[in-house]
């Protein structure tokens, strides 16, 4: 039971933080100079954007829960059924961003859940 | 913007980096995690000997250092490419962190979850063909 709470976790709110982040990377704008200086301008500037703040509080959670996975199951289940995030990121798009999910988008979907299930009956 | 071929080789190093350090970050993690011990037996009161277990593990540490090197890759490609190109580019990241869990852990991986791989694999590679945009532009 433990471990579909964590996977939960993991993938809700890795899954949302993942999103706040890239929506804050498109207001700071694409990284010309890699000098170390100008990273850490780059870095400061995303600072700056409040969807950052939210994607990393989001991300932090799923990282301390993967932890907690970690700790009693393989490394080798634990990151593949965490691609469970690609079902949670179709689902919450349509229900909360009103996208239309093409067919062939929902047939991927519906792969990476046979996956999921294929991995996780390999636990036992 | 200009899709010129300095883009795509950058694009594609980066999502190197990304596929390289996220599955040695947590493979790091997990050697680390191994040795703290499993959270099914965590109580209420061992949560602060937990902790302390935790930010005191080298593995921790080194997982936590490849994770960021994958993070500033991650945001740095995210600032010129589409969330819907560079999530699917990163699937092989699933593959590489069961190679990993083999070969540097030496655990266990069945055919049924080397097969479960692939087919997610080939499902996300499914979701990052189709078009990214679902919805009338405003």
């Amino acid at each position: 039971m433990l471990e579909f709470f964590f996977l939960f976790m993991i993938v809700a709110a890795g899954t949302g933080g993942e999103l706040c982040v890239s929506r804050a990377m498109k207001v700071v704008g694409e990284v010309h100079d890699f000098h170390p200086a100008a990273l850490i301008r780059f870095v400061l500037r995303a600072l700056r954007v409040g969807w950052m703040w939210v994607g990393v509080a989001m991300m932090t959670l799923a990282f301390f829960s993967l932890l907690a996975m970690l700790s009693f199951e393989n490394v080798s289940f634990v990151v593949p059924v965490t691609a469970l995030s690609y079902a949670a990121g179709a689902f919450g798009a349509m229900l909360f961003l009103h996208e239309r999910i093409s067919a062939q988008r929902w047939l991927g979907v519906f792969l990476v859940c046979v996956g999921v299930t294929l991995v996780w009956l390999s636990r036992r | 913007m200009k899709d010129s071929p300095g883009l795509h080789l950058k694009t594609y190093i980066l999502i190197f980096f990304i596929v390289l350090f996220a599955p040695l970050g947590n493979v790091l993690l997990s050697k680390g995690m191994k040795g703290v011990g499993s959270a099914k037996n965590w109580e209420l009161g061992d949560l602060f000997h937990v902790l302390v277990s935790v930010v005191t593990s080298g593995y921790i540490w080194l997982g936590i250092a490849c994770l960021l090197a994958f993070f500033v890759a991650y945001m740095l490609v995210l600032t010129w490419a589409d969330y819907s190109y560079v999530q699917p580019a990163s699937s092989f990241s699933y593959a590489v962190v069961a190679l990993l869990g083999y070969f540097l852990l030496g655990e266990a991986v069945p055919p049924l979850r080397w097969f479960g791989i692939v087919v997610i694999c080939a499902g996300v590679f499914i979701v990052g063909h189709t078009h990214p945009r679902t919805t009338e532009k405003a």
